[in-house]
This record gives structure tokens, sequence and C-alpha cells, in this order.
């Protein structure tokens, strides 16, 4: 087991980052492009809106399982983090824009629908949190802030809980797919709490 | 009681099938040309009840029995046998029992209605519907006095309908009218659309549509059928109360705490499809009379 952890770290330093954008953002132009065409069915604009939405939380959830990985069970996926944060943001950004300029496209209706109605506040607190994230995840921005970019990167992890709430509140009657996303998201959360150190080390 | 409520315009006057695309353009042509006021506003009226195309109105439905992805009627809900197939008639009625659909349809004089439909969710469609009137039916089975309500419930066959392993709702589905709702000559209960017989994912052997309430009231594949005296409980009423009320009426005014009820999307407009604004009763102003003195923000 640690044999095949160890070759899969060994493989997994040698995969450069920047393909992995291109790859990752594939699906959210390829629904796009089905949307277009009718491969997203008679009502595309929703359907775009949702695909997009849960490809943003499952990248978040992606993001969130790192640490864990690497303290749990010694998969050391850390120099993807940043790249599945950033794809994450990608998808929230576009999710938000479908909303924006292809569903609710009425200005004074946006503003209405953000102050008046939870899920949607919620979801968009979510995305402000994500903004100085994105905004930050880049090796000058590190540098800059310090141990002050380790306090803030924790933000993701509000905005993480309140992208799976806002789908909670959004679907009508009693589903189960957002509260698997909820407990995924809880569980790797959990998983991050140490318990207290007795022993001091060094 | 048949045709006691004729279209503007019969599909069969202006808008066969493979000729909707022509339509458009000449439709447009006049529009540009500006011919003749009068027509002009006809033909406006024309076009907003051109109806929507078969894959649409049968590609796109909310069937949870089946599923809660709008694709999952149309995948799942072939496994529901629907003959034979019969209706009990109970409660107030004079002459309760199970009603075949054979001797229905024998019964009624089925007839085609193109109605706007107005989904909870904002967005619409145009149906040209085939049905009769809920109001012979309810003839057949003989209104009591003392009789207030109508109480509906769809077929329960977990072995047919996949959809109710999960605890969406509160099954069986449920659905009710107030008696004078039920006997407007707007209610149908339908049977065909596009004088073919209904698919399963859009309520075979029959359901009720109600035009200018939301779609959810239109209760799918019906197995029962009571007359009351007390307001019947409805399913999406029980599942959440402040979300959706015992009339659900269409109504512009009124939004549901989760989205705005102002504007609606047509099925089929493509990605960039403009919204468009909701009208009170879904344009059916002829039932006004129904809701008079009622607050219809209290009773939404």
């Amino acid at each position: 087991m640690t044999a095949l952890i160890d070759r899969f770290n060994g493989a997994a330093r040698r995969v450069p980052t920047w393909p992995l954008y291109i790859l990752c953002a594939i699906p959210g132009f390829w629904f796009f492009y089905l949307g277009l065409t009718g491969g997203l069915g008679v009502e595309p604009i929703k359907a775009l809106e949702h695909k997009l939405g849960e490809l943003a939380l499952q990248f978040l959830i992606a993001g969130l399982a790192v640490t864990p990985l690497r303290r749990h069970l010694g998969v050391n996926l850390l120099k993807f983090r940043r790249m599945l944060g950033l794809v994450a943001f990608f998808y929230v950004l576009t999710h938000l824009l479908v909303w924006l300029l292809l569903d609710v496209q009425i200005v004074s209706q946006i503003w209405a629908d953000i102050l008046k109605r939870p899920y949607i506040t919620v979801g968009m607190a979510g995305f402000v949190l994500l903004l100085p994230l994105a905004l930050t995840s880049n090796n000058w921005s590190v540098r800059k802030l310090g141990p002050k970019w380790r306090q803030l990167h924790k933000l993701a992890y509000v905005a993480v809980l309140l992208g799976a709430i806002h789908f909670v509140m959004l679907v009508k009657g009693f589903q189960i797919e957002p509260y698997l996303y909820l407990a995924a998201i809880l569980t790797l959360l959990a998983l991050r709490i140490r318990p207290a150190r007795r022993k001091v080390a060094i | 009681m048949a045709f006691r409520w004729t279209n503007d315009l019969t599909r069969a006057d202006v808008t066969p099938e493979r000729l909707f695309l022509n339509r458009r353009q000449i439709l447009g042509g006049l529009a540009a040309g500006g011919i003749a006021g009068g027509l002009g506003l006809r033909a406006e009226a024309q076009e907003a009840l051109e109806p929507n195309t078969w894959e649409e109105i049968t590609s796109y439905n909310n069937y949870y029995e089946f599923g809660t992805g709008k694709d999952d009627p149309a995948r799942y809900a072939d496994s529901l046998v629907t003959s034979p197939w019969s209706v009990t008639i109970d409660g107030l009625v004079d002459r309760p029992g199970d009603y075949g659909f054979a001797q229905i349809m024998e019964a009624m004089t089925v007839e085609e209605r193109i109605y706007r439909f107005r989904c909870v969710e904002a967005w619409s469609m145009v149906v040209p519907w085939n049905g009769f009137e809920l109001a012979d039916l309810l003839e057949m089975a003989g209104v009591q006095t003392g009789a207030r309500y109508v109480a509906f419930q769809t077929a329960n066959r977990p072995d047919q309908m996949p959809g109710l392993a999960r605890p969406v709702l509160d099954w069986p589905y449920v659905e009710g009218l107030r008696l004078d709702e039920a006997l407007h000559p707007l209610t149908l209960m339908a049977t065909g659309i596009y004088d073919r017989p209904i698919p399963n994912q859009n309520g075979a052997p029959l359901r009720l549509v109600v035009p200018w309430k939301y779609g959810f009231k239109s209760i799918k594949s019906i197995v029962r059928i009571t007359l009351t005296e007390d307001e019947p409980p409805t399913s999406w009423n029980k599942a959440n109360a402040r979300e959706y009320g015992f009339y659900s009426n269409v109504n512009p005014e009124v939004d549901h705490p989760r989205w705005s009820q102002a504007t609606e999307r047509r099925i089929g407009g493509g990605l960039f499809a403009r919204r468009q604004p909701t009208l009170m009763f879904n344009g059916y102003d002829e039932v006004a009379g129904l809701y008079e003195g009622m607050d219809l923000t209290e009773n939404f």
C-alpha cells in the first residue's frame, strides 16, 4: 500500500499543472456547446446553469480533499490544489454569469433576487468570499501576504459550505443529492480538525 | 356540456404542425410590412398561442414519480401500465364506483384545447390538448349537494414508478380544486396531445389541466376523484405550505418565496431565449369571477 502511494506520488510529481487547467475547464465549454446545439434538452439555460453549479461544487470538494488525503493516506496532491481551486472558481463564475445573463436577464430582478431570496443570498455570499481567494492564488500574493495568506484562504471552508447550503436550499421537495454534497464537505472539514497535541515535538 | 369554451383560434385554422415555421416567416413579413392594423393585432394573438412542438412537450416534464430530472419521465415512464385503467369516483356523488377508461371515453366528447401551460418554476409552454371537460365527467357520477371540493389522486405503483422509492413528496400525489373551479368550462381532463394519445410522461391515460393555475395543480395519471365537503390536502402544500398554496393561481404579483413569478421563459427558445411577462391567471381572465372578494395574496 505504502509502495503504491509512493509510486503514485512520484508519478504525480512529474505531471505538469498547466495542461490540467485546460483539461478541467473543457467540460464547461462542452456543456455550453451542447446548450447551443440542443444537446441539453429543450430548456438549455437551466440545464447549463445546474451543470456548471455542480461542477463548481465538485471541484471545490476536490480542492478540499487534498489536505485530508495527504494527512491520512499520505497521497500528495498539494501541487494541484491551486489549480483545483481556480478551476472551481471558474465554474462558480460561469454559473453566476449564466444565471445573470441568460437566466434572470433583468437587472432589477437580479438585485431583488440577491436581497430577497435566501438561497441566492447564500450563493452570492459564497462567490464574494471566493473572489479574494481567486485573486490571491498566485506566487506573488503568497509571498506578499506571508502568514496572512493561510489565514485568508481558510475562507474557502466557509465558501464551500455556503455553496452546498445554496444547493440544499434550491431544490424542490426532499431530494438526496444536495445532502450528499453537504455530507462530503462536512466530512472533509471534520478530517481537518486535529486532536489537541499532547506531546510537543522537537 | 362540451365546447363551452373555444380558443380564439384552433390549430386547425391556422397552424398545421408542419407549417409552423412557414407561418412564422409569413407573420414576420406581415409585421415588417405593417399590413392592416387590425390584422396585426390578431396575428400577434395567434403568435402567442403557437403550440410547442411534440418533442418539447414530451421531453421536458415534471413527474416526480419517475424521478426529479426533467428528462426522467420521458426516460422511465414507459413502465407505467395504462391499460386497463379505471378511475374511482367516490365521496359525495350519486353513482360512486370504478369507471373504466373506455367507458368514460365512450360517454365523453373529446375536443381540442390549445392552452398556455405555466409551471411554478417560471417556465411555460403552449400545449394542444385533446380532452373533455371535467364537468362532464363529474356529471356522469352525479355531484351531490353538499359537495364543495374535488380531490384527485395519482396512481401509486412503486413497481412501475421508480421515483416513488424516494421520499421527495408524501406519496401518492394528491391535488384538489374547489367545486366551482372544477366545473369551470376551462377545466379539462386531457387524454391526448396533438391528436395522439397522451404519452405516459405527460400523465397517461388521463390527467387534469387547469390552465390558469401553476402546472403542479394539473395532476397526472388520475386513479381517484373524490367529492368532498372540506378542502382536501394537496401534495406540494403538504410539502411546503409557505411556498405552495391550495389555490396556486398563476399570479405575477405574488412571488414564490424563492423566485419571482413576474416573468416566465417559453420552452423552445434555446440558450438565448428572452423572458416574457407572466399574465394574471395565465391570461385566462374569464376565471377572475371565481375569486371575487378574495385576497389572492393571502389565498395564493
